[in-house]
């Protein structure tokens, strides 16, 4: 891979910083950087399973809705059920993962595209996460749910342990990618599917396992969304899906599959966080992190655009 | 761009200027920084920050009913110094945590337009009294109907909201009838969207074609209502009655499509919220409670016994495009 891909993301996000720190005194404080780790954390462990799904040329568009389905699932059956919370954050992850499996199987066993796919299961879990929330906001939480929201102290700054986790995630699927066969594998099928089958990579069994999977790391989204917001939403998500895969994207990964480092995706999210608390501390308006939020996207897409013709 | 540019020759520029309220810094946060109402309140925010020499910092959702984004502009304008914040809550429920956060960290918090739940959750509200703008619209279309035999449809906003609870039972307690009185031939929602609106009296004049006293949450839907009254050859058969007082809505009164709407002041609601907020991270006086930022029926054609200005009035004081 040429260096430009690799290191970019990492250029652009300390540049952008380093632009931040000599606007606003208040942007390079230990509190301010922990906090935007803890605004990107929801899209950011969400962009985990996206890079999974991307990497073996699929996409997911139903992401955000699943992530809704899934804390609504948890709140409700805590607060309006009663059920013990650990259980109930059981539930959550079984059904985010009941979505993963449902994409994976149609993709792989009835062979549909990924996008019409997970268009149609956006919509599915978005009209069941209406009705089975009557589009009610549930609050009053028990402390369970709450967990990765509190914080520890690193020194004067207080660090949540949802963010630890985001961290944690990362660098385990940095590694798993890395350093595993099956890690290996799903490259293999971004790649070239044909080569894929002629090395006797079982192709959909794979395939099936990485949307279980992102499905699952939707759920611990969930979670950390409660946790986040104090209070279960069922109007969250709308947009995580094209933010997801603005991260990917802005992370260095290519759209069309078989590319792209799991880390990126991490340093994408995080320069989104950046540029939207930045802007924030000059007071420019939100609507100029959108706009530049697309600058970017295109500059990155370009990049990986040039860098293959090159090859 | 030039509240971009602006920012950036501040670096420069602002350090020279010794305004009272230097370095006080006041946050605003809308719904969506699209619709006509919360550029007018931003406007107000500006100006009042302008006057008072105090750093406005803006941020907004991406659609109505986007709470994550709210609650990440509230930490960052916590982070950034902001003394006071003022808010539209996008989900009344879903962003109380985050204002109690910010408000444990010694933020002051206003909620402009719309009230948080429970509304205690904010410091203070400044919002337009929504009942008394049902109520004037309701004893308008009463006058209007000079004694004859009323056939009301309403069209609301959506079930649980309370804004569009507020101005129905205000207009039916200013119209002089109960809930489920025999003259209200059609209750619809319409989100306050156009088309909506239209969809909505089209099917109710199919359930009840005499229908004479026409409702509505807002203009838009008011505009929507008369399309379908003119598409059954209706117009003049049915008074129309809104509120807002957006300049699209008032212009609309001036051209008869509406009979009278209820005009609101979002500049106001702002312009007070950031006047409060820079009177609280001066002294530390605590603004608390509700403030009611007041509310004027329109109409070109004044009925006797109801108080109402005209559209030149209106024209003058509307939000929007004028």
């Amino acid at each position: 891979m040429p260096p430009v891909a690799t290191f970019g993301p990492l250029l652009a996000l300390l540049a952008s910083a380093a632009f931040f720190a000599s606007q606003s005194d208040r942007f390079f404080t230990g509190q301010n950087l922990s906090l935007i780790l803890q605004q990107v954390m929801v899209v950011g462990v969400m962009a985990i399973g996206q890079t999974l799904i991307i990497l073996t040329a699929g996409i997911d568009l139903s992401c955000g809705m699943v992530m809704a389905l899934g804390s609504m699932v948890m709140t409700r059956s805590a607060v309006d059920v009663g059920m013990n919370p650990y259980l109930a954050i059981t539930c959550g992850l079984l059904a985010c993962i009941a979505f993963g499996f449902l994409n994976g199987a149609l993709i792989t066993y009835v062979r549909l595209p990924p996008f019409i796919v997970t268009l149609g299961t956006l919509n599915i879990a978005f009209a069941i996460t209406q009705i089975y929330s009557e589009s009610q906001t549930v609050s009053g939480l028990p402390p369970a749910l709450l967990f990765f929201g509190t914080t520890f102290r690193i020194g004067q700054t207080a660090v949540t342990y949802g963010t630890m986790l985001m961290l944690a995630m990362y660098f385990a699927t940095w590694f798993l990618l890395r350093e595993t066969s099956p890690g290996r594998h799903i490259y293999a099928i971004g790649n070239s599917p044909e080569a894929a089958r002629l090395m006797a990579i079982p192709a959909r069994r794979l395939l099936i396992s990485v949307y279980t999977i992102a499905g699952l790391i939707y759920g611990i989204a969930a979670l950390l969304l409660v946790a986040r917001t104090g209070v279960g939403d069922p109007q969250a998500g709308q947009t995580d899906n094209l933010d997801s895969i603005t991260a990917v994207v802005l992370g260095g990964t290519s759209l069309f599959g078989g590319r792209g480092m799991v880390l990126g995706t991490m340093i994408g999210a995080l320069i989104v966080g950046v540029f939207r608390n930045g802007l924030t501390l000059m007071g420019i308006p939100s609507v100029y992190q959108i706009l530049i939020t697309g600058i970017l996207v295109i500059l990155a897409v370009t990049t990986d655009q040039l860098s293959r013709r090159g090859q | 761009m030039k509240s971009a540019l602006r920012s950036l020759l501040c670096v420069f520029a602002c350090s020279a200027s010794v305004a009272p309220a230097q370095g006080i810094v006041v946050g605003l946060i809308t719904k969506t920084d699209t619709n006509p109402f919360f550029v007018k309140m931003k406007e107000g925010a500006v100006d009042a920050a302008k006057a008072k020499g105090a750093r406005l910092m803006t941020a907004a959702g991406k659609f109505d009913g986007d709470n994550a984004s709210q609650v990440t502009a509230i930490e960052n304008m916590v982070s950034g110094g902001a003394r006071a914040i003022l808010i539209t809550p996008s989900d009344s429920k879903a962003i109380v945590p985050a204002i109690k956060k910010a408000r444990d960290a010694g933020v002051i918090v206003i909620a402009l337009d719309t009230p948080t739940d429970p509304q205690s959750a904010t410091d203070a509200l400044f919002a337009t009294d929504n009942f008394k703008a049902g109520v004037l619209i309701g004893r308008y279309a009463r006058a209007a109907l000079a004694g004859k035999a009323a056939r009301v449809a309403t069209l609301d906003l959506a079930p649980g909201i309370t804004v569009g609870r507020l101005r129905h039972d205000g207009f039916l307690q200013g119209f002089g009838i109960k809930e489920h009185d025999a003259s209200i031939v059609c209750s619809q929602d319409t989100k306050g969207d156009q088309a909506k609106g239209q969809m909505a009296m089209e099917n109710c004049l199919q359930k009840a074609p005499d229908i004479n006293v026409v409702y509505t949450i807002n203009e838009p839907a008011a505009a929507g209502a008369y399309q379908a009254l003119r598409s059954a050859g209706k117009e003049k058969a049915a008074v129309i009655v809104s509120v807002d007082g957006g300049c699209a809505g008032v212009r609309n009164v001036k051209a008869g499509i509406i009979a009278a709407t209820s005009q609101q002041y979002p500049l106001k609601m702002a312009s007070l919220g950031v006047e409060a907020g820079v009177e609280y991270a001066r002294t530390g006086k605590r603004i608390a409670g509700y403030v009611d930022t007041g509310v004027t029926l329109i109409s070109d054609k004044a009925m006797a016994g109801v108080d109402s200005r005209d559209t030149t009035f209106g024209l003058e004081a509307c939000w929007g495009t004028k």
